[in-house]
């Protein structure tokens, strides 16, 4: 790719969600598909346009400028139509005649982030979330999302569009909700850009480029929220921190191949420092008020894990944090992680006698563990437990590891 | 699986005799122990943390300080677990760091 069509892309993500945000803001969320229409509308007119003409100075200006010519356009010609099929509109469509669309710095703001909360109402199911906010808030192509979930473009067109039929028939509004909703509302808000940074985190898509972007794009959102006094709470505090520690390795961690670097592995020089202090700034403000959200309690294992080193207290701290992440969250990573936290803090035995009370016999990281926790003392068994987390794996790469753990064992 | 609430009686000792560093401990003890159940997906929930003093009321109106007066032991806290049979439940309060102090885990199932 050259330099200018990585500006264009990085223009189109960055400016397509800001207008759709807009355009939706003026008509209402009914209007989403058409806001997307015109959006894209303008980007296949500034392409052409651009071609022969160079790029503008200010390219968002000239976005503007002729987004708010289509949409006036669009809107004029239609409302002949809709007047005559449907005599009633309502009040804010029947002021669309004078529409001018605001695209002050104060109205994006405000309307992506009302955006955002409707993206985010559970009224749509989980699985179209994810794709919307994608779709919707980062401007991503459905090309993009369809590698990101290692699906297809049409599979992905059809959750699309019935999210956005949801988006309708629900009648959901542009706006943040009341006051006394609103911290429930920004659970969800919350949950989806988690969701979010790990399925760019942890994706199986070998797109190294897309995973990152994915990742970085769930920041941004996070970050957008701290923008807002009602929405800046501890809690977004603590996931923004979560995702800056875990950013931070983010180079470190891919092999080039595909495959990822695991945290033992990794060249700590490949960490991103400026990150990490991000980090340690949003974890920092996260600890006003006094609610303990799973994310303050991630963001503080992710924060132990930024020092290499293995001091005792590291991993008596990651073992607290974990027992209590248990608690409130229980899922078989975390109760693996535990795990694997007591036995750098306590030593083998300890963790072997609550390994074995574990039983996850379906999950090919509990063989894994077993075996790690077995090597030294019993290499026998550790490599039977290697055989059955080879059996297990879902994946060639993850099955190439084992292998090669298997190998190491046997030479 | 069934619900059972586990209730710990400890001795009445005053806490604040503790160093820091040893009430650290002992919380970690307590955190460790209930971790591993939690690990076991088997933390049906965690009960709140009883405060030290208590009032007891009896028949005919009369009201004590607590039951520590009489029995040795008192009432510390308790948490619900997820467990197939008693006999699973019992295996699950072994390691509860109430019996290293000398005190007791009763379990009860919860119907």
């Amino acid at each position: 790719m050259k330099a200018a069509d990585i500006s264009l892309k990085q223009l189109f993500q960055q400016e397509f969600a800001k207008m759709v945000a807009v355009i939706s803001n003026k008509f209402g969320l009914a209007h989403i598909e058409t806001a997307e229409d015109i959006v894209s509308e303008t980007f296949l007119t500034a392409a052409e346009n651009w071609e022969t003409k160079g790029i503008p100075p200010n390219p968002a200006a000239w976005l503007y400028t002729v987004a708010k010519q289509k949409t006036l356009y669009h809107f004029r010609r239609n409302k002949i139509l809709e007047q005559k099929v449907m005599p009633a509109l309502t009040a804010r469509q029947e002021s669309t005649e004078e529409a001018n669309l605001d695209f002050s710095h104060e109205n994006i703001k405000d309307s992506q982030l009302q955006m955002l909360f409707a993206v985010c109402d559970p009224v749509i199911a989980s699985e179209a979330q994810i794709g919307l906010a994608l779709r919707i808030l980062c401007g991503f192509g459905i090309e993009e999302i369809a590698e990101a979930f290692l699906s297809n473009k049409e599979t992905i067109n059809k959750r699309l569009f019935r999210a956005k039929e949801k988006l309708r028939t629900a009648g959901l509004k542009m706006e943040l909700p009341p006051a006394s909703q609103l911290s429930a509302r920004l659970d969800n808000v919350l949950h989806i850009i988690y969701l979010l940074f790990s399925e760019g985190y942890y994706s199986q898509t070998q797109n190294e480029i897309l995973r990152k972007d994915l990742c970085l794009e769930a920041l941004r959102l996070g970050l957008m929220l701290t923008a807002a006094e009602l929405t800046n709470l501890p809690k977004t505090n603590a996931l923004i921190a979560l995702m800056c520690f875990h950013a931070s390795r983010f180079d470190a961690r891919e092999a080039g191949d595909g495959r990822v670097v695991l945290y033992e592995e990794q060249d700590e020089t490949l960490w991103d420092t400026a990150l990490i202090s991000q980090g340690i700034h949003f974890l920092d403000l996260s600890a006003r008020g006094s609610e303990v959200s799973s994310y303050h309690l991630e963001a503080r294992i992710a924060y132990w894990h930024c020092m290499k080193e293995d001091a005792a207290e590291k991993w008596e701290q990651i073992l607290q944090l974990y027992n209590q992440l248990l608690q409130i969250n229980y899922s078989p990573s975390v109760a693996l992680n535990r795990t694997f936290a007591l036995y750098k803090a306590n030593g083998r035995e300890a963790a072997l006698i609550e390994a074995e009370k574990l039983k996850l016999e379906h999950n090919h990281f509990y063989f894994l563990l077993l075996a790690e926790l077995y090597k030294e003392i019993d290499p026998e068994k550790a490599l039977r437990h290697l055989k059955q987390a080879y059996s297990l794996a879902k994946t060639q790469t993850e099955q190439q590891g084992i292998r090669e753990k298997i190998d190491r064992l046997s030479a | 699986m069934k619900d059972f609430i586990l209730l710990f009686r400890q001795p009445d000792y005053d806490h604040l005799h503790l160093s820091p560093e040893a009430m650290e401990a002992l919380k970690q003890q307590w955190q460790d122990w209930i971790g591993g159940i939690a690990a076991q997906d088997k933390l049906a929930g965690r009960g709140p943390r009883l405060s030290q003093e208590g009032k007891v009321l009896k028949a005919g109106g009369v009201i004590t300080d607590g039951p520590f007066v009489e029995i040795r032991e008192r009432l510390g806290g308790f948490i619900m677990i997820k467990a197939a049979s008693e006999e699973e439940a019992i295996t699950l309060a072994h390691g509860c760091p109430a019996l290293a102090s000398a005190g007791s885990v009763e379990i009860r199932a919860i119907s």
